[in-house]
């Protein structure tokens, strides 16, 4: 794989995402004013001193947006993480194991799906503080329920090749199986789908964030700026686009990655040559 | 075939009940207790124990779920903690707003999904297919919110052609509420255009792939024949399905549209009640919504189950 | 009969393949196919897969299947059909020429009666009426020998069995009274005993009315039966036309004649030893404890010998090697392996008796690890048994390469990269690589073209001959059987109906079974099929 065979797709999505990352890990390097402190008057246009304007206290945009850079990617990072262990780990284990276990996994799972997470995510978040390991906690029990179901579904897919029943008959170990012959094999489908259940965590820890039930002030995420800078719109300032256009940039160019790795799996069973 | 839509309907019903069970238990992980959470560290002995004393802590929590699930089905849904109102009449008019704008959401966005997603079987990988598929691509990366405001902020604020916040009143004519909920529903529209046409694309090429359809062709039958005959009554079942869940899938979005324009609907509800720490609202709010998602799954599976050939003349 | 009905000019057919992220290719598929049919007669075109057979046959209805483009000219009933309007190509679809396809089952619409698409063209061109349409097609139904032909219409495709389904198909095309019919392999997905009874239908039909057919197989001996004429296609271009008698006695072309002589590889049976390899005792197996689908089956296998396990689809043969194998631990009955009872399940069995039995599976496409190279396929058997490394591994890999002809330029492709018979022969060198003392065959050549199973075949005959392997040959083909086998196992629902020594199973007297089995399998000369029909309409009026 040379990087002249990347798609220019993939390829802006590759470097939007690393700028992203980059901004993320060296925040207070590239932030030219603390986050929290008020240097201007309330919404103030872009100058050559805020690149961005002023929030709705007075507070650098552009600072703001490189902090909860941070928050957000860290949060969601983690919950994708966590959301992403555990349902890899469930799902082999009941495709591997099958039956009984199997039917009890497979059934709770169905029935934590049937109500939407958001939903699930108020109720919860009615009786416990939004503080961040709650809220990556919650965020990652009801994701991990999609990773489970497509983790099971490739397992059991690949578990039925004859070339997995040839290394069994061979003698192999359940190592050599699991990581020579199933996991290359599932890994592209599966890192897709990490990709896109990150961009899920953005979105969804912005929506809670909006809400005013995610990510408490004075700390910020890039939904709660959206939040706090809402009811400048209707007076026509546009503060508040900037870090929803943010959100929306990062969740593209996620997915623009994600579904380039996806056509690159399909294209390998097509054949190399 | 009835058994089995019959089995669908109990497992429905079951899963309705099963969830309603985990709302509940839900509300009630936090270590400590809820009355001590909602009033805060300062509160006195007495007011917490009049407070456990109201939401009925002194029970068994089995006791407090049976008790509430029988109120709710005989429509009692409690009163609020926060302002002392019965949430049954609070409900009421906002469920009824919230249908509003999600039903005329639907029926913008199910047609145009529908004809989109014809437009992209026909000209397949060609570039109106290409074009449909990159803007769905970012249209699902998109926020609601972020959607709400550019519209309110160039429609509402800077050519005035609708009002930014979505003001409704029973009294209004239709026309009147129609201008008002435009922002909310072209937002909903776009939130579920993208998935619902994929979905719709997915299935009919499904059909117009199978074998049957090229003999049908190859008979003489006209294009639109071979649609209206053959490829119509194999793919309706698929495309209501795609409608159905997506239906689902809109009413959890009308909660952050909702806040967006500060819409008076069941999402508005239930989140300002959230903030509020208002456990017997968010429960109430909670199951409505579950149990409108279930319901709407629940159809989608049951189209599957009857218009399958195989399970309607079985051997 | 001078007329012409079909004449197909220079026909060229191109289409284009789109791989994800790269640009768009021009292939050709089909150039300079021309042909000339009479009003009748029956044209059967061979060939290989991707021999460009379906897509000539369908050229007929001016219809390219995925936007193939068609050129050149095709004349039929006196006018060239490359040039008429869309309307009249409808008016010819349908009504002059119709069309059957090999799987019937995808072919009809699942949620329409059988009777209403069968009728569909014929009412739909006005040839006849409603009701006399539906009295036709009951008549057709009949003369098909397709059961209850009063009712079976007003089923659906999905209550209906395969081989049934198959002649409802025929009835539609022949319906509308067309003057050419298009037979795309109809009878391959068949069981070998129910594709004798819809050749002998289709073949009744064809002749009854006087329908002209296009009739497209890659098996040889079927199209022998049913045609006039043979049209030799190979990589889309025309290797040889001729008459029936003369493509099967007097081949001219060097292609045709190993396509005619595919099936006869000379094979001496060996006799019984003493100490066989492979003993099966009283096995009785089921799925979950609930279907039994092995009864009682004993039998042996002998160093260096093939027993070859004969059946059709749901015999139980895969099954047997599954218990062989130890995936499917028998509940009764156990396994002998060189006079020590092997365990029952794999995972009690050691490293040594796991490399003394191999298994090579009918789809080579997945039995090999897409991301794994030729050399970490072959090699692993060899670092896992003998813990052969580096160099040492390499040169033995490049050795077994060479053992299945193949040569040492593979070894660093993917299987991605091999044709159909490349990767077959790869498994083989890859159970080679463990020195087993047997190698189980599923079903190995049933995937491949006639030519390509015919060199695996020969491949693994020679290597039985130099390493003394002994084969376990699992096959629904009976003419790989008499190629390959010392003993025979013939299976039915579960039990073995016939055992022993190749030159035994095969000479008469037969059981009932046996027979029809034997019987059913397409001879490659003139008049087979007649004859079996024949006989089968004397045995059931009892003489």
């Amino acid at each position: 794989m040379t990087l002249r065979r990347i798609p220019i797709s993939a390829l802006i999505g590759l470097i939007l995402t690393g700028v992203a990352i980059f901004v993320a890990a060296f925040a207070p390097f590239l932030a030219p004013y603390s986050p929290a402190e008020t240097v201007g008057d309330v919404w103030e246009p872009a100058s050559d001193q805020f690149w961005l304007g002023t929030d709705n206290l007075g507070r650098d945009l552009l600072s703001r947006m490189i902090y909860g850079a941070r928050i957000t990617i860290f949060i969601a990072a983690a919950a994708t993480a966590l959301s992403f262990c555990v349902g890899a780990v469930a799902g082999f284990a009941a495709a591997v194991a099958g039956g009984l276990t199997d039917q009890a996994m497979s059934r709770s799972v169905d029935l934590l799906m049937s109500i939407p997470s958001l939903i699930f995510a108020l109720v919860v978040l009615s009786v416990l503080p939004s503080t961040v390991l709650i809220l990556i906690l919650v965020m990652a029990v009801l994701d991990f329920t999609r990773v489970y179901r497509l983790a099971r579904a490739v397992a059991v897919d690949v578990n039925v090749m004859d070339y997995v029943e040839a290394a069994r008959l061979r003698g192999e170990r359940l190592t050599w199986i699991v990581f020579r012959e199933i996991l290359p094999n599932a890994l592209s489908t599966l890192v897709a789908e990490l990709g896109l259940r990150f961009i899920f965590m953005v979105l969804f820890l912005s929506s809670l964030s909006f809400l005013g039930l995610g990510v408490q002030p004075p700390e910020s995420d890039w939904g709660g700026m959206v939040k706090e800078n809402k009811d400048g719109i209707i007076f026509g300032i546009p503060a508040a686009l900037i870090p929803a256009a943010a959100i929306s940039v990062l969740a593209i160019s996620v997915n623009l990655v994600a579904d380039w790795i996806l056509r690159r799996t399909s294209d390998l069973k097509g054949g190399r040559s | 075939m009835i058994r089995l839509a019959a089995q669908r309907i109990a497992l429905g019903c079951l899963l309705l009940v099963a969830a309603s069970v985990l709302i509940f238990a839900g509300t009630q992980i936090l270590p400590g207790d809820v009355a001590q959470s909602i009033l805060g560290r300062s509160a006195t002995p007495e007011s917490l124990a009049s407070l456990r004393e109201e939401l009925g802590l002194n029970k068994p929590a089995v006791q407090r779920y049976l008790d509430w699930l029988l109120a709710f089905l005989g429509g009692d849904l409690g009163t609020a903690l926060s302002n002392g109102k019965d949430i049954g009449e609070s409900v009421a008019g906002r469920l009824g707003n919230t249908l509003f704008l999600a039903g005329w959401a639907a029926a913008l966005s199910v047609p145009l999904a529908i004809f989109l997603g014809l437009l992209s079987v026909r000209y397949q990988d060609r570039t109106p297919d290409r074009m449909i598929s990159g803007l769905s691509l970012a249209s699902i990366s998109l926020p609601e919110f972020f959607i709400g405001y550019l519209l309110i902020y160039f429609l509402a604020v800077k050519l005035q052609w609708f009002p930014s916040v979505a003001t409704l009143n029973a009294d209004m004519p239709l026309g009147e509420k129609l201008r008002t909920i435009a922002l909310p529903v072209m937002v909903l529209t776009m939130v579920v255009l993208a998935h619902m046409m994929r979905m719709t694309r997915a299935a009919i090429l499904n059909v117009m792939q199978s074998a049957y359809i090229e003999t049908a062709e190859l008979k003489g039958l006209t294009p639109f024949n071979v649609i209206r005959k053959h490829a119509f009554p194999n793919a309706i079942a698929p495309i209501v399905n795609v409608v159905m869940i997506n239906l689902a899938y809109l009413v959890v979005g009308v909660v952050v549209v909702e806040v967006i324009f500060v819409y008076p609907g069941m999402g508005q509800y239930m989140v300002d009640h959230v903030s509020k720490r208002d456990v017997p609202v968010v429960q109430a709010c909670g199951t409505i919504f579950a149990a409108v998602y279930i319901g709407l799954n629940l159809v989608a599976d049951l189209v599957s189950i009857i218009s399958n050939p195989r399970l309607r003349h079985p051997k | 009969m001078t007329d012409t009905l079909l004449e197909v000019r220079n026909l060229r057919i191109d289409g284009t393949v789109r791989p994800p992220g790269e640009r768009p290719k021009d292939i050709n598929i089909v150039e300079g196919v021309s042909l000339t049919l009479a009003p009748g007669r029956v044209m059967g075109l061979i060939g290989e897969s991707g021999a460009g057979k379906s897509t000539v046959g369908l050229s007929t209805l001016r219809y390219g299947r995925g936007g193939l483009r068609l050129s050149g000219e095709i004349w039929l009933n006196g006018r060239n059909i490359q040039t008429i309007s869309p309307g009249q190509l409808r008016d010819l679809r349908g009504r002059e020429v119709t069309y059957v396809s090999q799987s019937a089952a995808a072919s009809f619409n699942p949620s329409i009666r059988l009777m209403d698409q069968v009728i569909e063209a014929t009412v739909l061109h006005r040839i006849m009426s409603r009701s006399e349409a539906q009295k036709r097609a009951v008549e057709l139904f009949g003369a098909l020998s397709l059961p209850e032909p009063e009712s079976i219409g007003s089923r659906y495709p999905h209550q209906v069995s395969g081989g049934q389904l198959q002649r409802v198909m025929t009835a539609m095309a022949l319906c509308p009274k067309p003057d050419l019919i298009v037979f795309d392999e109809p009878t391959t997905a068949l069981d070998v005993t129910t594709q004798i009874d819809v050749l002998a239908a289709i073949k009744t039909a064809i002749r009854h009315t006087g329908v002209a057919a296009l009739y497209i197989t890659h098996d040889l001996a079927v199209v022998a039966q049913v045609s006039d004429e043979i049209l030799v296609l190979r990589h889309g271009k025309m290797v040889e036309h001729g008459a029936v008698q003369q493509i099967i006695e007097a081949p001219r072309e060097e292609y045709t004649r190993a396509l005619v002589s595919a099936h006869s590889i000379p094979h001496e049976e060996q006799a019984a030893t003493d100490n066989p390899i492979l003993r099966l005792e009283d096995i009785t197996a089921s799925y979950e404890g609930k279907i039994q689908v092995l009864t009682d089956v004993t039998a042996e296998i002998h160093p260096g010998q093939t027993l070859a396990v004969v059946g059709e689809s749901g015999s139980g043969k895969s099954t047997l090697a599954r218990v062989v194998t130890g995936l499917l631990p028998p509940e009764r009955g156990r396994v002998l392996f060189d006079d020590q009872p092997l365990p029952p399940a794999l995972a009690d069995r050691s490293l040594e008796q796991l490399r003394e039995l191999q298994m090579i599976y009918q789809m080579a496409d997945v039995a090999m690890n897409p991301r794994q190279t030729v050399a970490t396929i072959i090699g692993r058997p060899l670092e896992m048994y003998f813990g052969i490394r580096g160099a040492e591994k390499r040169r033995r890999v490049i050795e077994l390469l060479d053992q299945i002809e193949m040569g040492e330029s593979f070894i660093d492709r993917y299987p991605a990269e091999l044709s159909g018979g490349q990767k077959q022969r790869v498994c083989i060198a890859r159970s080679l690589a463990a020195k087993p003392r047997m190698i189980i065959c599923d079903e190995v050549t049933s995937a491949l073209d006639p030519l390509v199973a015919n060199g695996i075949l020969k491949l693994l005959l020679n290597l039985q001959a130099d390493e003394g392997v002994a084969y376990m040959f699992i096959t629904h083909d009976l003419a790989t059987v008499e190629a390959i086998s010392d003993s025979i196992a013939v299976m039915y629902q579960g039990r073995l109906v016939r055992y022993g020594p190749k030159s035994e199973v095969l000479t008469p007297p037969f059981d009932d079974y046996t027979d029809l089995l034997l019987s059913s399998v397409p001879e490659l000369r003139l008049g087979w099929l007649e004859g079996v029909v024949q006989n089968r309409k004397m045995e059931s009026a009892g003489y």
